[in-house]
């Protein structure tokens, strides 16, 4: 029985391993034909489901190894697209499409690139994080060094509350109040990027303060009051002491915060746009990997599929870095962090 | 001049801290405007396809619920191996770290993966697909509190019920995870909180049905699922029903929340 149950134990434990390598083996393998069509090509490629005309390669291209085909066939597509958008804006396009079918035997295949989402994940989280880390420090600060304890209890465990608040309700505020709100002082429309990035930092802040204040807390009181007896003021013992003495702490919680933001789905969904184009300013509509998941999933199929969990593995790797970092280089010793 | 940049710094801070706080306490005043006032009597006894809310309150909590069936027993018990038979080898650390890692992974990101290895085989949503991809998410929260816990229980207590010839697992079941309880219960309710408002991880999995089902083989009605379906529709009754359903999950998650404060302010 005893041997049993610690076998058991091993296998659960184990089991966690076996868990996150699944989750990277298999995602993998359903990406594996857009990896093998696209490449890492896919990573700059702002183009998604766009049709082009590939032009079948050709006998003696057969002989070469299949790398150099899908370079070539890579080249075509660029060239061809540039074609296409070409026809698009000339007004004879119908006339020089047939001659193309004339010349040589053409067809269609469709292109996926994920630049664009990966572009939109990458700046609605700058966005979000240049919000949100002033407020959530002055929060932490606020709530560790100034308030009096009789306020700073109920206002902590208030913002560790709407911590606890699920991602989607931060969505539909979004969507319904702080949109429009943002498209009608700021200009631009309800749903965009900066809409987007605001949002996501408004979700962030209880996160990232509550964890602020804890490792602000673990500094000696007796630091702080030798501080204070040499004549500091506060904000000098907040800068010179406290915050040298927490500061992994303080980064550790602000790449985990980031870790959230770059992966967090519900929130954006409802104010990003979900549109495939670069945002040329802030207050453009776009789209983020999460969001791209979110609404193309289920009616994807084949190649677009694929190209979908590509972007999975991307965004799983992705976090997965930014979390890991944070983990071994600023948290080391400070794991009850992690129990938030 | 020193106590005048004090005095600016600390204004900034309060300043920071006030922004924050309105913005939180905006949100939660609109949503309580906007969810109090679609509540009615009907949704609770309707289902969704006559506008009412009473299957997707039931299919939520149930796939929650089997999550936790699901996700507890496995964490709980990587839980103990980490801090009862790992005796600090350099595995358990990995796996410990790894846990935590796996703690943050993006919850759309399991959401793929579940599919991938339920959806796709069976070749529809189902119930059983969401409350697995919310057992995964569960998982880690429930090993690093039971590990954590474990790890208050003082050192006396494990070598006097081996003293008395208890073999280990034994002394783990009546003694360790009786003084350890409390946490572990509040650690529990908190992880079940965050997973019942999860969205990302059941948009594919799940999938989301209108009508009231027990059989989790089928597409099971979400509330969050149909949150985000519903309030993107261009009808005012149909987004109605979305906030009511918002309001009902948040007040939920925080009741859930302040209960496993107040279990644990009990035992102090």
């Amino acid at each position: 029985m005893e041997s049993v149950f610690k076998k058991l134990s091993l296998t659960s434990a184990t089991l966690i391993l076996l868990l996150l390598t699944s989750i990277f083996v298999v995602l993998f393998i359903y990406a594996k034909p857009a990896i093998d069509e696209f490449g890492l090509k896919f990573l700059t490629d702002p183009r998604w489901g766009v049709t082009v005309q590939v032009d079948t390669p050709k006998v003696d291209k057969q002989v070469a190894t299949t790398e150099q085909v899908t370079d070539e066939m890579a080249q075509n597509d660029n060239l061809q697209t540039e074609d296409l958008l070409l026809d698009d804006s000339s007004d004879n396009s119908d006339s020089l499409l047939t001659d193309d079918e004339d010349g040589s035997t053409a067809n269609t295949k469709e292109v996926y690139g994920g630049f664009v989402p990966i572009v939109g994940t990458v700046l609605s989280t700058i966005l979000a994080m240049l919000f949100a880390v002033p407020i959530a420090m002055g929060i932490a600060v606020f709530l560790s060094e100034i308030a009096h304890p009789l306020l700073a209890k109920p206002v902590g465990v208030a913002i560790e509350l709407l911590a606890a608040i699920p991602s989607i309700i931060y969505g539909m505020w979004g969507l319904f109040y702080f949109g429009p709100l943002v498209s009608k002082y700021v200009g631009g429309q309800s749903v965009s990027l900066l809409v987007a990035g605001l949002v996501l930092g408004v979700m962030i802040i209880p996160f990232m303060a509550s964890l602020t204040r804890d490792s602000m807390n673990t500094t000696p009181a007796v630091l702080k009051e030798s501080a204070y007896a040499m004549g500091a003021t506060k904000f000098e013992v907040i800068k010179d002491v406290i915050f040298p003495y927490a500061k992994q702490g303080i980064i550790g919680s602000i790449i985990l915060a980031l870790g959230r933001a770059l992966g967090e789905t519900m929130a954006v969904a409802f104010v990003i746009g979900g549109v495939f184009t670069f945002p040329k300013v802030v207050t453009d509509p776009t789209v983020s990997i999460p969001v791209v998941l979110a609404n193309s999933f289920a009616e994807s199929s084949g190649m677009s599929m694929s190209a979908l969990f590509y972007l999975a593995v991307v965004l799983f790797v992705l976090s997965f870095a930014v979390i890991s970092f944070a983990k071994f280089y600023f948290l080391r010793n400070k794991n009850e962090i992690f129990n938030k | 001049m020193r106590f005048l940049i004090n005095k600016i710094v600390l204004g900034l801070s309060i300043l920071a801290a006030l922004i924050g706080l309105v913005f939180l306490f905006w949100i939660l005043i609109d949503l309580t405007i906007k969810g109090v006032g679609a509540i009615d009597w009907h949704i609770f006894s309707n289902d969704l396809v006559n506008n009412g809310l009473r299957n997707l309150l039931i299919g939520q909590f149930m796939l929650a619920l089997t999550a936790v069936v699901i996700g507890v027993p496995i964490g709980m018990i990587a839980g103990i191996y980490l801090q009862e038979y790992s005796y600090g080898s350099k595995y358990a650390e990995f796996i410990r770290n790894l846990s935590d890692v796996m703690m943050s992974a993006p919850s759309i990101v399991i959401g793929v993966f579940v599919y991938a290895i339920v959806v796709n085989p069976v070749g529809h949503a189902n119930g059983w697909a969401g409350s697995i991809a919310l057992a995964i998410m569960m998982i880690p929260i429930v090993v690093r509190t039971t590990d954590d816990m474990l790890g208050l229980v003082p050192k006396e207590l494990r070598e006097a019920g081996i003293a008395l010839g208890a073999p280990k697992y034994k002394v783990i079941f009546d003694i360790i995870i009786k003084a350890a309880k409390v946490g572990i219960t509040t650690g529990i309710l908190l992880a079940f909180a965050r997973i019942a408002g999860e969205t990302a991880p059941l948009l594919f999995t799940s999938g989301n049905s209108q009508f009231f089902t027990m059989n989790m083989n089928q597409e099971f009605p979400s509330l969050t699922v149909a949150i985000y379906n519903l309030a993107t529709m261009p009808d005012e009754n149909l987004v109605k029903i979305a906030w009511a359903g918002a309001f009902i999950l948040t007040v939920f998650v925080l009741l859930i929340n302040l209960l496993g404060r107040y279990v644990i302010r009990e035992k102090k």
